[in-house]
C-alpha cells in the first residue's frame, strides 16, 4: 500500500470534495472537513505505530518514475525528521479545522478545501526525496496560504498576502537555480542526470561552488523560518491572517525552512556550513535576543506570539548549526515545541478574539475570574513556551543549549538571556491579560471555553506534558535520522579541497571535543 | 495519392495550407449568401476548417518533404507548429464565436481573416528560404492588420491598427532589406545554403553580412515583440478585439519565433559568438522593462501586453543557450505559453455585456466568487503566466532556465529568476482583485458561452495535466527539433 501517497494526496481529493459540496450546507461542510482531516490524523498515527524505530536510512519508500528525460523521479521517503513534522502538521491542521467552525462563516467551503489542499502542499514537503518535486510542492503550497490570508484575513489582508507570496518566492527562484546548478553539476561528475537526494548527497562540489549553493538554498530556508533579518513578512502575515491561518503558518510552514535547512543545506554543502555557521549562528542570535525585546512591546496579543516566534525559531537554528547530536535533538524537538505551544497560543488569541474582536492586551485584564479554564489552560501553554521544566519547551530549549554550549559556550552564554526574555515577555503579557480585576465591563460575561474548543486543547496539553515529562519515544524515533545527518557532514568535510585554515581548525576541534565526550 | 507516392507527398505536406486558405476563400463566398445577424454559419465553417487542416496534419505527421525547390520545408519542426497554430487559431474561434456576435462583427470575413493569418504562420514555420519567410510574414501580418481594426466603431481599435500597420510595415522593411543585404553577402536567400556557405567561407569581418544579419533580427524583434522593438504591443494588444489579442499575443509571436529558430540555428550557427550577446542584452531589456511596465498598468489587456514582452525575453534566454535542447525548451514554453496567454485574454473577452468592453483589474472585483469557473480559470492563468507548479508554466520555465544553466549563463538566468519575482506581483494582482476586493457600484456582468467556456475549460485542464506529467509534450518537442540542426 503506497502509504505516503495516501497520506499526502488524501487531503486534496478532500479538498475537492469539500469544494463540490453544496455552498448553503455549512453544517455538512465542516463534517466533511473534520471527516477528512481526523483521517488523514489516524493515517499519520499508523505511521507512528509502523515507524520501525531504531532502523537508519527511508522508510515507506516509494518511488515512481516522473520526468525519465530529466531523472526526476516521483521519490517519497520518510525518516525520524519528516515522520515528526508530518504528525505535527496532520495534528494541526485537524486542530485548525476544528477550530475554525466559528470563526469563518461566510465562503466557509472555499476555505476548508484550501486548508485541506494547504495540508497535502505540506506533507509532499516533507516527504519528497527529488529536489524536483522537494521544489513543486514547496512552490505549490503558497498558494493555497495566500488565499487564505489574502481572503479570510484582517484590514490589511491583501498586503500581508502579497507580501508572504513575494517574501517566499524570491527566495526560492535562487534555489531554483541551484537546484539546476547542482543538477548539472552532478552530470558532469557522476555521468548522470538526477535530482534524487540520495545520489546527490554523495556529490562532492567543489569548495567556491558550495559557497554559493549554500546561500542560494540557505536565502530560501532563511526567509522561510523566518531568520533575522529576513523575518519582516511574519509579523504582518501572522497578524492578518484568520486564526488557523496563523496557526499552520506557525507551526508548520515556518518548520519548512528548518526543514530545509536540516534536510538539505547542511548535507549537501557540509564544507559551506563550516564557513557559514559563525553567521548563521549570529544571525540566530540576533534574532533571539531581538525578537524576544520586539515582543516584549508589542500591545497586540498576536504580534507578541508572533515575534515570540522569530526568537524561538533562533534556538531551533542555534541548535542546528552545533552540529552535534544534542544541539540537533534539541533543534528537532523544539520545532515540535514551537508548533505545539506557538500554535496553543494562536488559538487561544483566537478564542478572545472570537468573543470580543479585539486583540490588545489592554482590552483585557482578570480573564482569570471569567474564564477559568481558559486562563488555566493558557497558564500551561503559557509556561511550555517559556521552558518551564516539566513541559516541552524545557527539554528542547535545554538540549539546544547544552549542544550549542558544546561548540561554544558564549552562544549558549548568549542565547540564555533570551529564555529569560520570553520568561519576561510572556509572564508579562499573561498578567495583564489574566490577572488583575476586569477593568472593562465587556469582559465581564465572557463565555468560558467550550465543549469543541476543550477538545481542540485536549491533544496540545495531553503532548505538552508528555513531551516535557517522557520526550524518549520521539528522542528515539529522531535519533537515526540526526545521526545520519551528523555523519553526512562530517563525513564529507574532508572530501573536497580545503576552504581555508579556518575551516580545517574547527573540523579538527570537533572532531577532538566528539571524541573526548565532555 | 498516399502520402507515399511522389505527388502525394507534396500534396500531404501542403494540405494544411491548402485547407485553410482556399477554406479562407469559400468562408468569404458563403457571406455573399444571406444570413440572420446570429449566425453561426461562419464559426462552424471556420471550426471545420480548422479540424480538417489539423486531422491533416496528424495524418501527415511523419513525411519529410522539401517542395518547391527546397523553400519549404515538411519537417518535424513544421509539423509541431502547424498543429500548434490550428490549435491557436480552433481556441481563437471558440472564444471569438460568442465574442463577435456580442461586439456585432460576427462577419464572415473575420474567419477568413483568422484562417488567412493562420495559413501566413504555418508558412513561417515551415520556411527554409527568408523569401518564403517574408511570404509568410505578411500573409500573417497583413490578415493581422485587419483584424485588429475589426470593431470599426470603436476608435481605440482603429488606433492600434494603425500603429500596428505603420510599425509593422517598417518592420518589413527592415526585414527585406537585411534580407537583401545577405543575399549580397552570401549570394542565396535558403537557409541551408547560406549556413552552408557561412561554414565554408569565414566572412566574420563581412560588415554587410553583420549589417543584413542585424536587420533581419530587428524584424523579428518587431514581430516578437522584444524591447527595444515593442512599442506598438500595448496599443495594438489593447485596441484590438480581445479575442484576435488572444490570437496574435499567441500565434504571431509563437510564429516570430518559429523563423527565428530556423534562421538562427540553420543559417547563422557560424555566428552565434555575433548574436548570442546581442540577443542576450535584447532578453534582460525584454524581461525587465515588460514586467516593470506592466506593474503599472491598470487595464489586464495591456498588463497581459507588456507581460507577453517580458516573455519575449524569457524565451530568448532559451534561443541565447542555442542548441538542439533549447529549441525543444523554446517550442515546449512556446506551446504553453499560447495556452496560458488565449485562456487569459479569453477569459477577460466573457466580461461585459453587449458592446461594452471591461477589461480593467477593477472590474473583476469579486467576479471570482461570482464565477468561481471563470475566477478557477482565470487564476490558474495567471499563475501558470507566473511560473508556479503545478501549472505548465512552471515546467516551460524550468525548461528554458535549465538549458540556459546549462550552456552557462547563470547570470542571465539569475536576472529571468528575479524577473518572474517581479512579475508575480501583477499576476497576484488579478487574482487579488478576483477573490479579495469588492466591486464598486454595480458588478461587471459576465458573458458565459458555451464554446468559449469548452475553450477555457480545455485550456485550464492542458496547464494543469501538462504542469503535472509533461513528459507527452516534452517529449513531442524534442523530437520535433531532430531535424532543425
Amino acid at each position: 500500500l503506497p502509504i505516503l501517497s495516501l497520506l499526502v494526496f488524501l487531503p486534496l481529493v478532500g479538498a475537492v470534495v469539500v469544494g463540490l459540496l453544496p455552498r448553503d450546507n455549512h453544517s455538512l461542510i465542516r463534517r466533511a472537513a473534520t471527516l477528512f482531516a481526523g483521517v488523514e490524523f489516524l493515517l499519520s498515527l499508523k505511521l507512528w505505530t509502523d515507524f520501525v524505530t531504531r532502523a537508519p536510512g527511508w522508510q515507506f519508500e516509494e518511488r515512481l518514475e516522473w520526468l525519465p528525460r530529466w531523472g526526476a523521479s516521483y521519490h517519497l521517503g520518510m525518516d525520524g525528521i519528516s515522520l515528526l513534522l508530518v504528525l505535527l502538521t496532520t495534528l494541526l491542521t485537524a486542530v485548525s479545522v476544528v477550530s475554525s467552525y466559528r470563526a469563518i462563516e461566510h465562503k466557509a467551503k472555499e476555505y476548508y478545501a484550501l486548508l485541506l489542499a494547504l495540508e497535502t502542499g505540506m506533507l509532499g514537503t516533507f516527504v519528497a526525496l527529488d529536489l524536483l518535486l522537494f521544489y513543486v510542492f514547496w512552490e505549490a503550497m503558497l498558494v493555497p496560504m495566500y488565499f487564505l490570508i489574502g481572503v479570510w484575513g484582517g484590514p490589511r489582508r491583501i498586503y500581508a498576502a502579497v507580501k508572504f507570496f513575494l517574501f517566499t518566492m524570491a527566495g526560492s527562484v535562487l534555489m531554483l537555480v541551484a537546484i539546476l546548478w547542482l543538477y548539472f553539476l552532478h552530470r558532469d561528475v557522476m555521468g548522470f542526470a538526477t535530482f534524487d537526494l540520495e545520489s546527490l548527497y554523495r556529490l562532492a562540489i567543489p569548495g567556491g561552488v558550495q559557497n554559493w549553493l549554500f546561500l542560494a538554498f540557505g536565502l530560501a530556508f532563511a526567509i522561510k523560518v523566518p531568520m533575522f533579518p529576513f523575518h519582516t513578512w511574519l509579523p504582518d502575515a501572522h497578524v492578518e491572517a484568520p486564526t488557523a491561518g496563523s496557526v499552520i503558518l506557525a507551526a508548520v510552514l515556518l518548520k519548512m525552512g528548518t526543514y530545509g535547512f536540516l534536510r538539505f543545506a547542511l548535507p549537501l554543502f557540509p564544507e559551506a556550513v563550516t564557513v557559514f555557521t559563525p553567521w548563521v549562528v549570529g544571525l540566530a542570535i540576533v534574532g533571539i535576543i531581538y525578537g524576544a525585546l520586539v515582543a516584549l512591546v508589542q500591545p497586540d496579543m498576536k504580534k507578541l506570539v508572533a515575534y515570540s516566534s522569530v526568537s524561538h525559531l533562533g534556538f531551533v537554528m542555534l541548535g542546528m548549526f552545533a552540529l552535534n547530536s544534542q544541539g540537533l535533538a534539541g533543534s528537532l524537538l523544539q520545532m515540535l515545541n514551537h508548533g505545539i505551544s506557538t500554535g496553543a497560543l494562536f488559538l487561544l488569541v483566537g478564542v478572545i478574539y472570537e468573543r470580543r474582536h479585539t486583540r490588545m492586551i489592554a482590552d483585557f485584564g482578570g480573564l482569570w475570574k471569567t474564564m477559568p479554564v481558559y486562563a488555566s489552560v493558557f497558564l500551561v501553554i503559557m509556561l511550555s513556551s517559556i521552558g518551564l521544566p516539566g513541559t516541552n519547551g524545557f527539554v528542547g530549549e535545554f538540549l539546544v543549549l547544552l549542544g550549542a554550549y558544546r561548540s561554544n559556550p558564549w552562544w549558549a552564554v548568549l542565547a540564555a538571556t533570551g529564555v529569560i526574555l520570553s520568561a519576561l515577555y510572556m509572564l508579562w503579557m499573561y498578567q495583564r491579560v489574566v490577572f488583575g480585576p476586569v477593568t472593562h465591563p465587556e469582559n465581564e460575561g465572557l463565555r468560558d471555553l467550550t465543549f469543541r474548543e476543550r477538545l481542540v486543547f485536549a491533544p496540545l496539553l495531553l503532548l505538552v506534558f508528555w513531551l516535557g515529562v517522557y520526550p524518549q519515544p520521539f528522542l528515539d524515533r529522531m535519533a537515526p535520522a540526526l545521526e545520519r545527518t551528523v555523519q553526512l557532514v562530517e563525513a564529507r568535510r574532508g572530501i573536497t579541497a580545503p576552504v581555508g585554515q579556518a575551516g580545517q581548525t574547527r573540523v579538527a576541534s570537533r572532531g577532538a571535543e566528539a571524541g573526548g565526550g565532555r | 495519392l498516399t502520402p507515399e507516392t511522389l505527388w502525394g507527398q507534396a500534396l500531404w505536406s501542403l494540405m494544411p495550407l491548402l485547407v485553410l486558405s482556399a477554406g479562407a476563400m469559400l468562408l468569404l463566398l458563403v457571406e455573399l449568401l444571406p444570413a440572420t445577424a446570429g449566425s453561426d454559419r461562419s464559426p462552424a465553417l471556420a471550426l471545420l476548417l480548422l479540424l480538417l487542416a489539423g486531422a491533416a496534419t496528424w495524418f501527415a505527421r511523419d513525411l519529410r518533404y522539401r517542395a518547391f525547390s527546397g523553400m519549404f520545408l515538411q519537417d518535424g519542426f513544421t509539423v509541431f507548429f502547424t498543429l500548434l497554430f490550428v490549435a491557436i487559431a480552433l481556441a481563437a474561434v471558440l472564444l471569438s464565436w460568442d465574442y463577435a456576435k456580442r461586439t456585432r462583427t460576427n462577419h464572415g470575413e473575420f474567419y477568413a481573416l483568422l484562417l488567412f493569418a493562420t495559413a501566413g504562420m504555418i508558412v513561417m514555420a515551415a520556411s527554409a528560404d527568408l523569401i518564403t519567410v517574408f511570404l509568410g510574414l505578411e500573409l500573417m501580418s497583413l490578415a493581422l492588420y485587419v483584424l485588429v481594426g475589426f470593431r470599426r466603431g470603436r476608435l481605440e481599435s482603429n488606433e492600434a491598427a494603425l500603429k500596428y500597420f505603420l510599425l509593422g510595415a517598417f518592420a518589413s522593411g527592415f526585414f527585406l532589406y537585411g534580407i537583401a543585404l545577405l543575399y549580397g553577402a552570401t549570394g542565396t536567400t535558403n537557409l541551408n545554403q547560406m549556413g552552408a556557405f557561412l561554414a565554408d567561407t569565414p566572412q566574420l569581418g563581412n560588415p554587410m553580412l553583420l549589417v543584413g544579419a542585424l536587420l533581419l533580427l530587428v524584424g523579428f524583434a518587431f514581430k516578437i515583440a522584444a524591447v527595444p522593438f515593442h512599442m506598438w504591443t500595448p496599443d495594438a494588444y489593447e485596441g484590438a478585439p480581445t479575442t484576435v489579442t488572444a490570437f496574435m499575443s499567441a500565434g504571431a509571436k509563437a510564429a516570430g519565433f518559429a523563423a527565428l529558430l530556423r534562421v538562427l540555428l540553420r543559417a547563422f550557427p557560424e555566428l552565434h559568438v555575433d548574436w548570442a550577446p546581442l540577443l542576450t542584452v535584447v532578453a534582460v531589456l525584454s524581461m525587465t522593462v515588460g514586467n516593470v511596465t506592466a506593474l503599472l498598468q491598470n487595464n489586464v489587456k495591456r498588463m497581459l501586453a507588456y507581460s507577453s514582452i517580458a516573455h519575449a525575453g524569457y524565451l530568448l534566454v532559451a534561443v541565447v543557450a542555442g542548441g538542439r535542447e533549447a529549441a525543444a525548451a523554446s517550442l515546449f514554453y512556446l506551446a504553453v505559453y499560447s495556452i496560458m496567454n488565449l485562456g487569459a485574454f479569453g477569459v477577460l473577452s466573457l466580461l461585459g455585456k453587449g458592446r461594452e468592453e471591461r477589461t480593467l483589474v477593477a472590474d473583476l472585483a469579486g467576479a471570482g466568487f461570482r464565477s468561481p469557473l471563470l475566477g478557477l480559470a482565470m487564476t490558474a492563468f495567471m499563475l501558470s503566466l507566473g511560473g508556479i507548479p503545478p501549472t505548465a508554466g512552471f515546467v516551460a520555465k524550468l525548461y528554458v532556465f535549465s538549458v540556459a544553466v546549462e550552456a552557462g549563463h547563470v547570470p542571465l538566468v539569475i536576472v529571468a529568476v528575479l524577473n518572474s519575482v517581479v512579475a508575480i506581483f501583477y499576476y497576484l494582482r488579478v487574482v487579488v482583485a478576483l477573490y479579495m476586493n469588492e466591486p464598486q457600484g454595480e458588478p461587471v456582468a459576465i458573458s458565459w458561452a458555451a464554446p468559449a467556456a469548452v475553450g477555457i475549460i480545455a485550456m485550464v485542464a492542458l496547464l494543469l495535466v501538462w504542469g503535472v506529467l509533461p513528459s507527452p509534450l516534452l517529449e513531442q518537442a524534442r523530437r520535433s527539433v531532430l531535424g532543425l540542426l
